[in-house]
C-alpha cells in the first residue's frame, strides 16, 4: 500500500463533505478496499473512515416499521440476530454464506453492498480493463469461468455480493445521503450496469453515503429461501446464488420476488419468472416455465455455460421448496 | 493537495499521517504506544513494532487465515485490519495464551492431538479456537467446523483440529 492520510469522521455530514474531495476512500470494514488498495488498483491520498459514525452500528426492529440496518453493522451481527433468523431467514442465511467468521466481525452491510467485483482480470493491476478505465474486457475472449451470463455488455464482471440478492428479494430500501441529496431508494435501483461513462456497478457518485438499510415486514406467511452454490463449502462467492421470497393465498402464489446472484453485473431479478408464478398454482410445468425465463437470453462465454445450469436447477429448487413448505 | 488540507482544517477534523502517528494499542493487557503510519497493518504493528512474531503472514490479502487474532474479543484478519483504526482497542495475540511456562488447555490440545504439521497456520486456528471457547464452552462438532471455515490448513490436518478443539473445550470446561 502507498501512504495515505487518515481521518475519523465525525459526523455524517463531515465525512459527505471530505468524501466529496478528489483522491479520497471512504472505509468502513476494510476486507474489500485494503484489498485493493495493497494491489495497488487504487492508491488514495485520503482515507476517511466511518466506523467512527454514531449511530449507525444499530440493528432496531418494530412490528410497524420492520427492520432497520445502519450501514455499518456488520455481516456476523446479521447472520446472529434472533429477529432476523426468525422474520428474514434469507438475509441471515446470506450473510452466514458470506466469506468467514473473521470477515464477517469485519465486513459491515453498507460495504458488503457497495464491493468491487471479483473479476481476476480488474484485481490485476497488470490488466487495464475496460472497467478500470481501458478499452477491452479481458474476460470475454478469456479465463471466464466466473464471469456473467445475462446482461453483459462491455465488461462481463459479476457482482459478488451474497446480502444484495436476498435484501432485493425482501424489497430492501437504503437512505443515501450526499452533497446534493438525502433520500431513499430501493435496493435495487442502486445497482446498474456499468456504461461507458459510468464504469461501475451502483449509481452511487463521489460523497454519496448509504447509511441506513430499511426493510419491510414481509406479509403473514411470506417465505424465503436463499441457496447458493460455491466451489467448496465456505470462503467462496457464489458461483450462483438466488434469493427468493413467496407469500400465497390459499394454494396460489400471491406474490413472488426471484433474485439470482453471480449471474449479471448487478443482482439479477428474474422479472418474468415472478410473472408467470404470480397468480398459480404450483405445478411441475409451472415451475419449468419459471425456470426456463430465469435465464431466457442468457449468454454464456467460453467456460461458464456451467452456470446456466446450475442458476436452472437453484431457480427450480427454491420454487419447490416454497411451494412445498406448510406452516 | 493544498486546498484540500485547508478544507480539511475548516472541517475541524483530526488528519493524521502520511507520517507516523501516535497509537495506544493494548496487546495482551498491556497498553504500548506506537509511532505507526496509517499504511500499517495491525498485522505489521504486531510482527515489527512490536515483535509479537506468533502471529503468522502469508497471503496478506485475507485469504487463509494465519494471521487470526482476536480484536475487541472477536476473531479478525490482522491483515486487513488497519492499525490506526484499532487505536484503544485491545487485541489478543497467540502469546497470550500461556501463562508462566504452562501451556494453555487448547495448546495441550493441539499437542495431544496431533492437530498440526507443518504448524504455520496453528497460531491462527488456536486463536479461531479461543474465540469459540470464550464464547460457547459446549461446542458441537459443527461449532467447530463453522469456527474453523475461516482458517486454511495446507496440510490438510482438519479432522485432527477438529478433534483438538473438541478435547480443548471438554479440558476448559472441566478445569484441566
Amino acid at each position: 500500500m502507498r501512504t495515505f492520510e487518515h481521518v475519523n469522521a465525525p459526523d455524517v455530514q463531515t465525512a459527505v463533505a471530505l468524501l466529496g474531495e478528489a483522491s479520497t476512500e471512504a472505509i468502513a470494514g476494510g476486507t474489500d478496499l485494503l484489498g485493493e488498495l495493497k494491489a495497488r488498483l487504487r492508491s488514495p491520498q485520503r482515507l476517511v473512515n466511518l466506523k467512527t459514525l454514531a449511530g449507525l452500528q444499530e440493528i432496531s426492529y418494530s412490528p410497524k416499521a420492520g427492520l432497520r440496518l445502519g450501514a455499518l453493522v456488520t455481516l456476523a451481527e446479521i447472520e446472529r440476530h434472533p429477529i432476523i433468523q426468525e422474520r428474514f431467514p434469507i438475509l441471515a442465511q446470506a450473510a452466514a454464506s458470506a466469506a468467514t467468521p473473521q470477515l464477517r466481525n469485519m465486513g459491515t452491510i453498507g460495504g458488503n453492498l457497495c464491493q468491487k467485483p471479483r473479476c481476476w482480470y480488474y484485481r490485476n493491476k497488470l490488466f487495464e480493463c475496460w472497467l478500470k478505465g481501458g478499452d477491452k474486457c479481458f474476460a470475454e475472449d478469456g479465463e471466464n469461468k466466473y464471469h456473467a451470463i445475462l446482461g453483459a455488455d462491455r465488461c462481463h464482471a459479476v457482482h459478488p455480493s451474497d446480502l444484495a440478492p436476498a435484501l432485493i428479494a425482501l424489497d430492501a430500501t437504503l437512505r443515501v445521503v450526499g452533497p446534493d441529496l438525502d433520500g431513499e431508494l430501493s435496493l435495487e435501483e442502486l445497482y446498474t450496469k456499468p456504461t461507458e461513462s459510468r464504469r461501475q456497478m451502483t449509481i452511487l457518485g463521489p460523497g454519496e453515503l448509504i447509511t441506513d438499510i430499511r426493510v419491510p415486514i414481509p406479509k403473514n406467511g411470506s417465505r424465503g429461501v436463499y441457496l447458493k452454490t460455491m466451489e467448496r463449502q465456505s470462503w467462496s462467492f457464489a458461483l450462483v446464488s438466488v434469493a427468493a421470497q413467496m407469500n400465497f393465498a390459499g394454494e396460489r402464489i400471491a406474490d413472488a420476488r426471484v433474485v439470482l446472484g453471480g449471474v449479471a453485473a448487478i443482482p439479477w431479478r428474474a422479472r418474468d419468472s415472478e410473472r408467470i408464478l404470480i397468480g398459480q398454482r404450483f405445478s411441475e410445468g409451472l415451475a419449468e416455465r419459471a425456470v426456463e425465463a430465469a435465464v431466457a437470453g442468457a449468454q454464456p462465454l467460453r467456460d461458464n455455460e456451467y452456470k446456466v445450469s446450475l442458476a436452472k436447477a437453484l431457480v427450480k429448487r427454491v420454487i419447490i421448496d416454497l411451494c412445498s413448505t406448510t406452516d | 493537495m493544498a486546498t484540500k488540507a485547508v478544507r480539511a482544517k475548516k472541517l475541524k477534523v483530526a488528519i493524521r499521517g502520511p507520517g507516523k502517528t501516535a497509537i495506544k494499542l493494548t496487546v495482551n493487557g498491556e497498553t504500548h504506544e506506537l509511532l505507526i503510519e496509517p499504511r500499517r497493518t495491525l498485522l505489521n504493528a504486531l510482527r515489527k513494532d512490536l515483535g509479537l512474531t506468533g502471529t503468522k503472514k502469508a497471503c496478506d490479502e485475507g485469504t487463509c487465515g494465519t494471521c487470526t487474532v482476536l480484536l475487541e474479543g472477536k476473531p479478525i484478519y490482522a491483515c486487513m485490519a488497519l492499525a490506526i483504526e484499532c487505536d484503544g482497542k485491545s487485541v489478543e495475540t497467540i502469546e497470550s495464551l500461556s501463562k508462566d511456562g504452562q501451556l494453555h488447555p487448547i495448546q495441550r490440545a493441539f499437542i495431544a492431538e496431533d492437530a498440526l504439521q507443518c504448524g504455520f497456520c496453528t497460531p491462527g486456528q488456536i486463536m479461531s479456537v479461543k474465540a469459540l471457547l470464550d464464547e460457547n464452552p459446549n461446542p458441537t462438532l459443527d461449532d467447530v467446523k463453522r469456527v474453523l471455515s475461516g482458517n486454511l490448513c495446507r496440510c490438510g490436518a482438519y479432522p485432527k483440529l477438529f478433534q483438538a478443539a473438541l478435547r480443548a473445550a471438554d479440558l476448559v470446561r472441566t478445569g484441566r
